[in-house]
């Protein structure tokens, strides 16, 4: 499954991304926010950082038992400073569809487009 | 597809001509109906993996072959370590040694009769499943160390399973050469409570029915009758693997560039064999495989407690256990002469000849049960590996996906699927009506094409057929 964001900046697209991400699970809109974790991730290159970043975030879903409603991002070079708001998962009230295993490598792209505006996706296991 | 692409070798064997950086052929193996409905990146993705360094033969792909993740699923490659030969984490897979075990239970469908329904509830209630389910085994720093070295036996050991069920497992329960040390702190944490949980997607329990036998020996071997019931488990390393999975597919993407491979795609990231970050990942991965075998140990306790409920009679012994994504050390002979190589099977089942001796003794006269798991509601089978397989041993592993899981969820609902399926004598078990609709046995390829072209082609021979009677989803 594909997931995919847009932004203005690099950050926003990082950040749709990542809310694509929780909806093969959850409906992001269902999720409230009463819990932040914070992330670092490092990548040489845009791609390669993106990977690390939805990385993180299947991480702390499967791990915390959480999904997450909202994301805050900042990029400075190769790092990334990530915030992940949220709460555990409920499953009578999220009906979550599928847990996602990994993101992968596969469709993986970091760009700017035509408009000025960014593209953040790849494809996600489940 | 386009099949122009193709040279036509038979009915079922399709090849990918030698062009450009490949270093082999690519064969796919398929009905030119199912060829037809398979994404044209399945060709691409064979294409890209005959590329890989010490490939030997040829890349090859099952019917069952769907568009992967580097590798497409369904697809087979050996690797000659002599060579320069690679091992890839996209050619495993991010869930490491998922698979499929059956068990007998010793009684019939007539003697399950009304008291179906409690079995799938009582089978819902103990084996936890679906997204953030939580195992009632909580794992210790220490134990989830042994349990990667030690696999099912660690279960056994620990009061889940008998001894017996190790004799009908893929290396006996335990795979050699597992290295804790290689696996992230982060992996381990994802595992301590998910020992004993199914997961979700495409994993399942499932209560057959034996509908058909076509080989009597074979089945009369591995136990089963027309009108006996057996019990299907599918699911993986759980969160173990997901994470080795990912934490390696970074350390091969930097391997890759600073060693020089040139990967025809990122997800293809693969290492040397004999370098550090190879031996590393097979190190991790060997854990993972121990830690699928025993999950789906400490599955069959859970799901021997639910029998015993329910259906005291009930004898439950383990037919088979076979994972479908792995890589593999093993002996083959290329063109007359003996090569010890690593194996990827990425959604496919090994699938050894009468005869080997890696096969369970009781089975060894008529070659290595092969699981292919159905969807719900539809047909599941038992194969059996045959002599002169042509893809080093190697068979299909299930139906495999035409539609996605969006797409499934536009055409069908979770509650229509399991009024459906109940108007069939299907019961339905999850926490999730979502999960029913992405699993729609509809967004499947028919799984009884997928296994007359395995069969077709030589690559295993039916045996049984089983449907469904309850099916427990996550």
């Amino acid at each position: 499954m594909g997931v995919r964001g847009y932004g203005r900046t690099r950050e926003e697209a990082f950040e749709q991304a990542a809310l694509a991400l929780v909806a093969v699970v959850v409906p992001p809109a269902d999720v409230e926010a009463r819990d932040r974790v914070h992330v670092a991730c490092t990548g040489d290159d845009d791609e390669l950082l993106l990977l690390d970043w939805l990385g993180a975030v299947v991480y702390h879903m499967a791990s915390r038992g959480m999904v997450f409603g909202r994301f805050e991002v900042h990029i400075d070079g190769a790092r990334l400073a990530g915030e992940l708001v949220g709460e555990r998962l409920d499953v009578a009230r999220h009906q979550p569809g599928v847990e996602v295993k990994a993101a992968t490598a596969t469709a993986l792209r970091v760009a700017r487009l035509e408009d000025g505006s960014w593209l953040a996706q790849c494809v996600v296991d489940v | 597809m386009n099949l122009r692409q193709l040279v036509r070798k038979s009915d079922i064997e399709w090849w990918i001509p030698r062009t450009g950086k490949m270093s082999v052929p690519g064969i796919i193996f398929a009905t030119e109906d199912l060829l037809r409905a398979m994404d044209d990146k399945v060709a691409e993705q064979v294409a890209n993996v005959a590329a890989l360094p010490g490939i030997v033969t040829a890349s090859f792909a099952m019917p069952d072959a769907h568009w992967g993740y580097g590798f497409p699923i369904g697809g087979v490659a050996a690797f000659d370590p002599e060579a320069g030969g690679v091992v890839s984490a996209g050619g495993v897979g991010f869930d490491i040694s998922c698979g499929v075990r059956n068990l007998c239970t010793g009684i019939s469908v007539g003697e399950v009769g009304p008291r179906l329904a409690r079995l799938a509830d009582t089978l819902f209630r103990l084996v936890p499943c679906g997204v953030g389910s939580t195992s009632r085994v909580h794992l210790g720093p220490a134990d989830l160390e042994d349990l990667m070295l030690r696999g099912a036996r660690w279960a056994v050991e620990h009061g889940f399973g008998a001894l017996d069920d190790l004799l009908f497992m893929e290396e006996q329960g335990t795979v050699a050469g597992a290295d804790p040390d290689a696996v992230s702190q982060e992996a381990k944490h994802r595992q301590r409570d998910q020992l004993g949980t199914l997961g979700s997607g495409n994993h399942y329990l499932e209560v057959q029915a034996v509908a058909e036998i076509d080989d009597e020996e074979a089945a009369a071997a591995y136990g089963l009758r027309t009108g006996d019931v057996v019990l299907s488990v599918h699911c993986g390393s759980r969160g173990l693997g997901h994470q080795i999975g990912t934490d390696y597919l970074k350390t091969m993407l930097a391997e890759a560039k600073h060693g020089g491979i040139e990967l025809p795609e990122r997800e293809l990231a693969c290492a040397r064999l004999d370098s550090q970050t190879g031996r590393a990942y097979l190190g991790a991965m060997r854990a993972a495989i121990n830690c699928a075998l025993a999950n789906r140990e400490v599955i069959t306790q859970f799901a021997r407690e639910a029998f015993a409920e329910v259906l005291p009679s009930a004898d439950l012994t383990l037919l088979y256990d076979v994972s479908h994504n792995t890589c593999k050390e093993e002996a083959h002979d290329v063109d007359g002469s003996p090569r010890r190589l690593f194996v990827h099977r990425k959604g496919a089942t090994r699938a050894f000849a009468p005869g080997h001796p890696e096969i369970a003794a009781a089975y060894r006269h008529v070659g290595q049960p092969v699981l292919v798991g159905g969807s719900m509601g539809t047909a599941s089978y038992v194969l059996a590996g045959t002599s002169g397989g042509p893809a080093f041993a190697s068979a299909v592993h299930g139906a495999g996906r035409t539609l996605s899981r969006h797409a499934a969820t536009r055409r069908w609902k979770g509650q229509a699927i399991v009024h459906e399926l109940g108007s069939r004598g299907i019961l339905l078990r999850s926490p999730s009506m979502r999960g029913l609709a992405e699993e729609a046995p509809g967004a499947y390829k028919d799984i009884d094409s997928v296994v007359d072209a395995a069969a077709a082609g030589g690559l295993a021979r039916k045996v049984a057929k089983l449907l469904p009677l309850a099916c427990v989803k996550g």
